[in-house]
């Protein structure tokens, strides 16, 4: 270890510190609302690093910096998603504010906890070896489960157990998939195991070798659990509708974008040799989860576990860009699937909390989270119900929002990618999802109210609330600026 | 047969036979109990395996110190008499872990391992002996002395893991802590 190691490493040091410090400083002061603006503001330290090292790239001849012994890698890649998780953090941590102040104890903990978890997934998009990539997958996901047993009723703690039990079967299977990667190549390294694999690879049998076969399924069962995909999804619905809202908020966005950081990197530098072969796995997976996510989702009458069902559904549009590999493109635009992926996360995160912001605010007030209890919410807080109808639209794909330009940019690589049958499925499935989206727009606006009484919104959530809606606007309209950074971002999956 | 072979089967039977225990047996103290063995098994294999000092730590982490963490669990909660509760997954249960050993039997069997040099790590210098092929070499380098290597990956070549799974331990133990925090009638 080097201080330059430490410096490549300093946005996850800083964010993992920055948890202690909120931490230490919940003992010592008596005010609990500084915990939340110094979660905020101390975010500045890693962001400043951040930038730091995307300028330090351009002076480095292949695009990336790697440390301590080829365990880290700082490229556009890896500092594109911390630039994305500490924006959502940022986020999730204003529209907390109103609702962690109903705790007596332990915010600091909510807080430390959430900056815990956004440090393992900076550090998961930034590895290039699988036994830092699980560490970091465990960094990222304990926290998440202690949050989701935060509230400690019975929902809520059941939300945890379901989380922490599931979670560690997915880990044992991601495990045992690495092993027999391990066992293949013999080496947990991603470049060598490219390496070694162009040299070993026996054309007859589907994935090369039978070993490969079961561990890269076992390793897409095991990431798939983090993305929310079908048939890993058993998960989502009690643990979304149990865990506290910000906290659902928090993992439907952040933890979905860190588990498309690792897939890409893993699959496209890794398993690069066999991408016809996985690229298949991944566009059934996906058409399975958009149908499913979407069908399922119809019944549901809480909002919260409804956006679980959009999520996996989402997953599932997320995963044709995954699937619109390189190798099936003719020339050129090469990189349109899995830049595709980044500008959709983005556009996914900036959607999904505006939704969950209003949500948040609207069921601080109600207290409930039923789709029927959003009644007449066009007239009692108007400012709520056009930025969640505003969200819905979005999450639905219609122009003039980010939603729209994601989905355009994904089924577009598929197209290229000659996988004509998945846009097909995507379509059908936007189709079906404007069915219970739209539902809760009428709800809104065409039912009676239960009260008359107004919503009022504190400052934060305010603020939160104002960001991702121009956000998703502003994605909807410019989305050009995002798609060239995310561009020069995956130019390093290709290399 | 070689007395490590006949070592070998009966520690594979005796861990597979006591691993099923812990799965079947209804009374879950026995089931730990049984659980105590296979760990102890497993440190066996890893002896016959050369890694003496991964065996020494499977009996001081799981066989010394989460076992009793798991019995001490069991002793303090009320309804352990009732034991492992019987349900209705069990032949879905079953039909599932067989076609799971299946589908491993089949693809140890089938897949052309390759001999990767020194199993993907550096030679360790100061290390001479008879000279067997580069792989067996290697295997000899590496498990000659596995303390020395194991030092050498967890500090120097796998530090970033084993830092973040510090922060990892950090975090469930403050997650711990709040959640058994004691209830002050919240609003």
């Amino acid at each position: 270890m080097t201080l330059h190691d430490l410096y490549l490493l300093s946005p996850e040091l800083s964010l993992a510190s920055l948890g202690m410090v909120v931490i230490i400083l919940d003992m010592v002061l008596r005010r609990k609302g500084v915990l939340a603006a110094v979660s905020v503001v101390g975010l500045l330290a890693p962001l400043a690093f951040s930038i730091s090292l995307w300028g330090d790239l351009s002076g480095e001849p292949d695009g990336q910096m790697v440390g301590i012994f080829n365990t880290l890698v700082v490229d556009k890649f890896s500092l594109f998603f911390k630039f994305l998780v500490m924006g959502i953090v940022a986020l999730v941590v204003m529209s907390s504010v109103e609702y962690v102040s109903r705790l007596r104890q332990f915010q600091g903990e909510y807080y430390g906890l959430m900056l815990f978890s956004a440090s393992g997934m900076m550090l998961l998009a930034a590895t290039t070896d699988l036994i830092s990539t699980y560490v970091a997958l465990e960094l990222t996901t304990l926290p998440l489960v202690a949050l989701a047993a935060f509230l400690r009723d019975s929902r809520s703690t059941e939300a945890g157990i379901k989380f922490l039990l599931l979670s560690a079967m997915s880990s044992a299977v991601l495990l045992y998939g690495m092993t027999l990667t391990y066992g293949f190549t013999g080496t947990t390294q991603l470049v060598e195991i490219f390496e070694r694999l162009g040299a070993s690879l026996d054309a007859t049998v589907p994935f090369g070798s039978h070993a490969l076969f079961l561990g890269v399924i076992m390793i897409v069962a095991g990431f798939g659990f983090k993305i929310a995909a079908v048939p890993f999804q058993m998960w989502v619905p009690d643990v979304y509708e149990g865990a506290p809202t910000p906290i659902t908020a928090y993992l439907s966005v952040a933890s979905k974008a860190a588990g498309f950081a690792i897939i890409l990197r893993v699959f496209y530098i890794g398993f690069g040799e066999i991408s016809l072969d996985w690229a298949a796995l991944f566009a059934v997976l996906s058409a399975v989860s958009m149908t499913v996510g979407n069908l399922v989702a119809i019944a549901q009458k809480n909002i919260k576990r409804m956006l679980a069902y959009s999520t996996i559904a989402h997953a599932g549009f997320l995963m044709v860009g995954v699937a619109s590999i390189a190798a099936r493109v003719p020339v050129g635009e090469t990189t349109l699937g899995p830049s595709g992926v980044l500008f959709y996360l983005v556009a996914y995160a900036v959607t999904n909390l505006a939704a969950f912001f209003a949500i948040i605010a609207i069921s601080n007030r109600t207290g409930s989270d039923m789709i029927s209890s959003f009644a007449g919410m066009g007239r009692r807080a108007p400012f709520l119900a056009i930025i969640l109808a505003f969200a819905i639209v979005s999450l639905l794909g219609i122009p003039p929002t980010a939603g729209f330009m994601g989905k355009l940019y994904m089924f577009s690589a598929a197209m290229k990618s000659d996988l004509a049958w998945l846009v097909v499925v995507g379509v059908v499935n936007s189709a079906i999802s404007a069915y219970y989206y739209l539902k809760v727009i009428r709800v809104m606006y065409m039912v009676d109210p239960e009260g008359e009484e107004k919503i009022h919104v504190a400052y934060a959530p305010q603020a939160a609330l104002y960001i991702t809606a121009l956000g998703i606007l502003a994605l909807g309209i410019f989305p050009g600026p995002l798609m060239t950074v995310a561009e020069k971002a995956v130019a390093v999956l290709f290399r | 047969m070689l007395p490590l072979d006949i070592a070998f089967w009966v520690m594979a039977a005796v861990g597979v036979a006591t691993a099923l225990a812990v799965v079947m047996e209804k009374d879950i103290f026995r089931a730990a109990l049984f659980l105590v063995v296979s760990f102890l098994v497993v440190a066996g294999i890893f002896v016959l395996l050369n890694a003496e000092f991964l065996a020494m730590v499977q009996v001081l982490v799981y066989v010394g110190a989460i076992s009793i963490l798991i019995i001490f669990a069991i002793m303090l909660t009320r309804n352990a008499h009732e034991g492992n509760p019987f349900n209705s997954f069990q032949l879905p249960a079953l039909v599932l872990s067989t076609m799971m050993l299946a589908a491993i039997a089949f693809v140890a069997v089938n897949t052309e391992w390759h001999d990767w040099d020194q199993l993907g790590l550096q030679v360790l210098p100061g290390d001479s002996g008879e000279v067997f092929s580069a792989t067996e070499q290697g295997i000899k380098n590496v498990f000659g002395n596995t303390t020395q290597v194991i030092a050498r990956l967890l500090m120097r070549d796998f530090v970033l893991p084993m830092e973040a799974a510090s922060v990892v331990l950090l975090a469930a133990v403050i997650g711990a802590l709040a959640l058994v925090r004691e209830n002050e009638g919240e609003a």
